[in-house]
């Protein structure tokens, strides 16, 4: 995979961890950006879907309309304010008045907003974009405050055009983040598995695409069975499973060199790897005999360390964020249940015990929830719980949802779902509330998906 | 050595003449794994050698195909008696050597039936083992739920699906 490099010009700011370029100026003189969320608008992401916060978002203007490899600047501006406004709409959050509704506005007007011109907003963006001598594209973006008439959000993005859209997503995430005090997840990208063919033959490949679908690309060619792949936490490599030589094993895809390698170095099925959060080591599962054990093994290869050896099947481990635990799920008890054990398989207690099975759970990146899918009733769920068992909430209610995901901020979830009887399953997402639940666009069906995380 | 020889040769010819007046055992098992086409994206088709001992194997036991109850692993009686006739048949063709494919139904999540469907070939394998298959002979794979053989979403489908499948691979 091509390495995608965006140098994020904050304009003015601060913040670390951001590769920041010194860039022109936007088109007028600066104003103080807050980093604090003290400003008068807040949006409340628990409450905050039942009145959606009113956001103007007209298109972006560009200083002169230039050719580009990523189109004209001036059609540009109106694609950059689409991908935000389907951002913010997608959240559930905000009631978007997007580049096809909203006033045109000037160039010279995107850092002198004409606060009493707006109406049937409570929040407006703005921004513009300016093709580079190099090349590249320069993005601006504002968030203004249309009652308090202050400026919320001053980002500016220096972007090669092919990564114009991730310019969009930024923008996007810096009005989410201001607005709601979350961190961002639009610039983000889900590896799945794409699905095609009859039930009883599906082919499956791996496949790549930006969180809002875009940018989709095929990793594998479809001739074998491939399942559960995982993204890096470094975004460097996606580690899965794959029927190659029908030996089931687990596979790591070198994400820059384009190559595959197999990782675990053993004739037994090894199956259902996650990455550690350093992304340093996988936790995967071996089946010995008809039994089946979670065990570690580091990224290079080499001698997996075993960590359960409980009789059962113990799979579907997951570290929390600081890489002390792991969360798993194991049938040692008579049927699948969820249990919490140190990274180095000391202590391991059982932390479901509600009706039916718990299956595939996963830590959030905040470290105070653990998502997974419970079944039982005739339909597959996907949950939540506290990270120490309690606190269970059912966010869907469908007769076949399985593997969830989470966004890089912990907010939302994606999994997949299958109607009953289809064989057709799809990615969805729904908000961590239970609210909002989305079909995800996919150009094949879709199943297994993995978010990565935020992109530098 | 000879007896190896005279068997497949054996086999060899029932196969030739299969288009024939072909003579099926009393006890064949009814429609659900009597298909043409290998239900594995591995299974040798049948016109290589191995791919005609496996029809002749199929021909030849109870049945090719043992199952499961929800969520079990265990050999009910049912299944003992298509091990049986696989085990005697194994014994009787020295030189054959197999797979025991696992498989389980949608109604379990992706990685656990993994897991299942490993346990259910190994409940087969150890189960011929124990009536004098040597296990060296013997390999297992597990599907999980990613070759169901009946596609419905049903008890009924989901019943069959829950199986194991011995395949002669030479």
């Amino acid at each position: 995979m091509r390495t995608l490099k965006i140098a994020l010009a904050a304009l003015m700011a601060s913040s670390a961890g951001i590769a920041q370029a010194q860039v022109a100026p936007p088109p007028i003189g600066a104003a103080p950006v807050q980093d604090d969320q003290s400003g008068g608008l807040v949006v409340d992401v628990e409450g905050g879907m039942s009145a959606p916060l009113p956001i103007l978002i007209p298109a972006m203007p560009t200083s002169a309309v230039t050719s580009t490899a990523a189109g004209s600047t001036d059609d540009l501006g109106r694609r950059l304010a689409q991908i935000v406004d389907d951002d913010l709409r997608n959240t559930g959050l905000f009631k978007t008045v997007g580049p096809g509704a909203a006033r045109a506005i000037a160039y010279s007007e995107v850092t002198q907003p004409n606060y009493a011109g707006w109406s049937g907003g409570q929040a407006l963006v703005q921004g513009y974009v300016r093709a580079n001598g190099n090349g590249t594209l320069t993005i601006g973006c504002y968030l203004y405050d249309l009652a308090a008439q202050t400026e919320l959000v001053r980002q500016g993005f220096v972007v090669a055009p092919g990564d114009w859209r991730r310019a969009a997503h930024k923008c996007a995430d810096s009005i989410y983040t201001r607005l709601t005090g979350e961190g961002p997840y639009f610039d983000s990208q889900i590896v799945y598995v794409a699905e095609q063919g009859p039930k009883g033959k599906r082919r499956k490949q791996i496949a790549i695409m930006d969180q809002d679908g875009a940018n989709h690309r095929f990793l594998t060619n479809g001739q074998n069975i491939v399942l559960t792949p995982r993204m890096s936490p470094k975004q460097n490599a996606i580690v899965y499973m794959s029927y190659e030589n029908r030996r089931p094993s687990i596979w790591i895809y070198d994400m820059s060199a384009r190559t595959n390698r197999r990782l675990v170095d053993n004739v037994s099925q090894n199956f259902a790897p996650h990455f550690s959060p350093d992304g340093r080591s996988i936790l995967f599962s071996m089946s010995v005999a008809g039994n089946s054990d979670l065990y570690r093994i580091g990224t290079g290869g080499g001698q997996p360390q075993r960590l359960t050896n409980a009789p059962g099947i113990d799979t579907g481990g997951s570290y929390s964020p600081d890489g002390s635990k792991i969360v798993f799920e194991s049938d040692r008890g008579g049927t699948q249940q969820l249990y919490v054990m140190n990274a180095d398989g000391s202590n391991q207690k059982r932390i479901s015990f509600g009706g039916g099975r718990y299956a595939t759970p996963v830590w959030s990146p905040r470290g105070d929830l653990i998502a997974f899918t419970r079944t039982g009733g005739g339909a597959f769920r996907i949950g939540v719980m506290n990270a120490g068992g309690g606190g269970e909430k059912l966010l869907t209610n469908a007769w076949g949802d399985e593997g969830p995901t989470w966004s890089p901020n912990g907010r939302v979830l994606m999994f997949f779902r299958a109607a009953q009887g289809s064989g057709r399953p799809d990615l969805w997402s729904v908000d961590l509330t239970g609210v909002n639940a989305r079909k995800i666009p996919t150009p094949l069906d879709g199943s297994d998906p993995s978010w990565g995380p935020i992109r530098p | 050595m000879a007896k190896m020889t005279t068997s497949l040769v054996l086999g060899l010819a029932l196969v030739a003449t299969a288009g024939c007046a072909k003579k099926r055992p009393a006890e064949l098992p009814p429609a659900p794994t009597e298909n043409t086409t290998p239900v594995t994206d591995g299974g040798e088709s049948s016109d290589t050698l191995a791919g005609r001992l496996n029809e002749q194997f199929k021909r030849e036991v109870t049945s090719d195909t043992i199952h499961f109850a929800l969520d079990q692993y265990d050999i009910d009686s049912e299944a003992r008696g298509i091990l049986d006739s696989q085990a005697a048949w194994l014994v009787a063709h020295a030189e054959a050597r197999i797979t025991i494919e696992g498989h389980a139904d949608e109604r379990g999540t992706r990685e656990y039936n993994l897991g299942l469907g490993d346990r259910r070939a190994n409940a087969a394998k150890n189960y011929l083992a124990a009536r004098g298959v040597s296990p060296t002979r013997i390999t297992t794979i597990s599907y999980g739920k990613e070759r169901p053989i009946a596609l419905g979403s049903d008890e009924a489908s989901w019943a069959q699906n829950r199986r194991a499948v011995t395949i002669v691979i030479n």
